[in-house]
């Protein structure tokens, strides 16, 4: 591959704005990169379709997905399907060199379609895939990249405001993309809410050519090992999760937990110690460095809600917090909260909403 | 074979405290360490070196206190440390680092020997970005290998590698060229404590500090703020909610039946939803 392309040249020092070089003046919409990978469209370019249709709306411009995929009906269905989700048009680049994802295939698409069509704002989903890309495409293009944001706004001149965690979460800050253009930024899944899809006429789609040929490409994808089922936990898009904290003392406690999301039909998660205890597997951590979740009932028993599990969570429509200590700070953004041994409530918590949601009680309720 | 791992040393975030009235970061007194995903990226690389032979470098840009990281490295069995430290280089977003560090590693290449494979963290804890690995090798035109879980077969002589890379919903085995660029997945392995003889040369050893005219840096407003697309327009603490949680009072009754209670009070729909989920269940 080679190295990176002129560099643009910057109105002057960066950090100050100036007016903006006339060559980005061209840059104009904005655009979201629809991530699929073996025919499957990651729920992030729906949720992103959703922010960017508001930041389209404010600016004024278009909203265009980005869809990089095999030359075959998946990809034009993507495409069909993001204008479901907002979207005004569809630049698809499609071709078999792409059917996996490899990084140097996808930064030439991905870069080529950018400086072809000249975007303003390109956002993508920060998961491996999104992250993998964005990086090499924001240095071949040699612009600023903000990366895991919660809040994307546009400023009153016009300028991409995003906002991500800093310092372990402890702080938030804004951040600017002022002299160089496209603005780019990720978002992590299920930090923006999924828009209800609408009906809508379809929109227009515009293709365009790879350019490689698989010789060109030295990366060779030797196998792929799907996660098994059974190893797939669908934390971050679950209707209810219960979790639990150090509070519960020991792993044998942290059954608790899993008993009453099985009887809730829930997903369960844990806060970041008991992962590193060994408690509970990495991928149910919720949190900053975990999985943020946005369901409609999220029960912590024994977590204290420290800032960096608060911003995994602060999604989720009603948050019950279950803890011993009336000052733990998870009660300032809980919904409902009760003061008590979680240890002795959560069987007691499991038996009630068993009886309560059994079919048996619901005929009883209904007639 | 030569290998060069990036290092970053970070403040212990687990120890940041903010001012609860300025909203300020209060540094002071919070300790350093090296960033823990760095670890799992130097643990791999000597771990390639022990079987395979060769030297690992190890390389970070930071302020001159970075030296601590740097020598911590050399104990845990690391064969050369170089620190790069410029004021020019302070207030770097993650454009700005790669140019910097992809500057330092043609020089390393220079005057070491060729790097077959540079190893980065995933990301780190006080940038968290995880950019500047790709960053890097896109400056240096080396092949990407991000959250890389598993570093398999390494053929020096068709100079090829195999690694088990993390996809979202998998894992992808892939085989490339060197030299390339592995970012590590956490968890992959774990670092070494170091032996007693390494302990003792790190003490002895110098680190190599080179300022950005050291390390060949042609354009210095590429560094630092002046080379950053990216600022930072504002700092803030995140709102607190407007109101508290409504606390459960339950007297006499039994406390799950208080709070099933107060949970359906203010949701009324909620129940209907966990009925259907529970049935599905
Ligand atoms: C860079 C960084 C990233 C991080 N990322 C994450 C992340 O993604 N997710 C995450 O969760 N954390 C994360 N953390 C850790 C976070 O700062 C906290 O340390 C962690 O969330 C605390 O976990 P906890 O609430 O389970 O434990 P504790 O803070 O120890 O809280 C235990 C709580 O249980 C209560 N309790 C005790 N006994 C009982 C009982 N019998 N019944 C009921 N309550 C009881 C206590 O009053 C206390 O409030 C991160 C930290 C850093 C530095
Ligand atoms: N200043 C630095 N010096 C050396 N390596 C760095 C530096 N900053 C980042 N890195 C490397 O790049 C990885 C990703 O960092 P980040 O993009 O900040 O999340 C880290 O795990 C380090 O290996």
């Amino acid at each position: 591959m080679s190295e990176v392309g002129k560099t643009p040249t910057p109105a002057g020092r960066a950090g100050t704005k100036k007016e903006l070089p006339e060559h980005f003046k061209a840059y104009k919409h904005v655009w979201v990169f629809i991530e699929q990978e073996r025919g499957q469209v990651h729920p992030v370019s729906w949720e992103l379709m959703g922010a960017g249709r508001k930041l389209a709306d404010k600016l004024k411009v278009d909203l265009a997905a980005v869809v990089i995929g095999p030359n075959a009906e998946v990809t034009t269905q993507t495409a069909a399907e993001s204008f479901r989700y907002g979207a005004d048009l569809a630049y698809v680049v499609a071709d078999d060199i792409l059917s996996d994802y490899r990084n140097e295939s996808y930064t030439k698409a991905l870069t080529d379609v950018v400086n072809t069509y000249k975007p303003e704002i390109l956002l993508l989903g920060a998961t491996t895939l999104g992250r993998d890309l964005a990086g090499s495409v924001a240095t071949t293009l040699l612009t600023g990249l903000t990366a895991d944001c919660t809040e994307l706004d546009v400023d009153t001149d016009g300028s991409l405001a995003a906002t991500r965690p800093t310092f372990g979460g402890s702080l938030l800050c804004t951040i600017y993309t002022l002299n160089y253009r496209p603005q780019m930024a990720t978002v992590r899944p299920r930090v923006m809410s999924m828009p209800e899809p609408v009906e809508r006429p379809v929109g227009r789609i515009v293709f365009h050519p790879l350019g490689l040929v698989e010789d060109d490409i030295v990366t060779k994808v030797l196998s792929f090992m799907p996660d098994r089922d059974s190893a797939k936990s669908n934390l971050a898009y679950a209707d209810v999760v219960v979790a639990g904290g150090l509070g519960l003392g020991s792993p044998e406690n942290f059954q608790l937990v899993r008993q009453l999301a099985a009887v809730l039909g829930a997903d369960y998660g844990c806060s970041r110690p008991l992962v590193q205890k060994g408690w509970a597997p990495a991928d149910r951590q919720i949190g900053q460095t975990g999985k943020t979740i946005r369901p409609k009932l999220y029960i912590a028993a024994g977590i204290s809600g420290a800032i960096q599990h608060r911003v995994g969570v602060e999604g989720a429509d009603m948050i019950v917090a279950i803890n011993t200590d009336k000052n733990a700070p998870i009660f300032d953004f809980a919904h409902v909260g009760i003061v008590t041994d979680a240890i002795r409530l959560l069987p007691a918590l499991t038996e009630a909403f068993r009886a309560r949601l059994s079919p048996h009680s619901r005929d009883r309720m209904a007639s | 074979m030569h290998i060069i791992v990036c290092i970053k040393q970070v403040p212990d975030s687990a120890q940041i405290r903010v001012h609860p009235v300025t909203n300020t970061i209060m540094r002071q007194g919070v300790p350093t360490i090296i960033n823990p995903y760095d670890l799992f990226a130097l643990e791999a690389a000597l771990a390639l070196r022990d079987k395979l032979g060769g030297e690992v470098t190890v390389l970070t840009m930071g302020p001159p206190s970075a030296e601590d990281s740097l020598r911590k490295a050399l104990t845990f069995g690391a064969d050369r440390a170089v620190l790069l430290t410029d004021r020019f280089f302070a207030g770097a977003d993650t454009l700005a680092t790669t140019y910097a560090l992809a500057t330092a590693i043609r020089k390393i290449n220079d005057v070491y020997g060729a790097a077959d494979i540079v190893f980065t963290g995933k990301q780190t804890i006080d940038g968290d970005t995880a950019q500047v690995g790709p960053g890097i090798a896109k400056r240096l035109g080396l092949l990407q290998l991000t959250y890389v879980s598993k570093v398999g077969s390494l053929d020096l002589t068709a100079r090829t590698i195999d690694v088990e890379r993390r996809s979202e919903g998998g894992v992808q085995v892939l085989r490339t060229r060197l030299p390339c660029l592995v970012t590590m997945l956490e968890a992959s392995n774990e670092i070494r404590r170091g032996t007693m003889a390494d302990a003792l040369r790190a003490a002895r050893a110098e680190v190599v500090k080179w300022s950005a005219q050291d390390a060949g840096v042609e354009d210095i407003s590429k560094c630092g703020l002046r080379g950053s697309p990216t600022i930072v327009k504002r700092v803030f603490a995140p709102p607190a909610r407007a109101e508290r949680a409504s606390m459960v009072e339950f007297g006499q009754e039994p406390p799950a039946d208080a709070l099933i209670k107060a949970i359906f009070a203010r949701q009324p729909k909620l129940e209907a939803d966990l009925a259907e989920l529970a049935r599905g269940y």
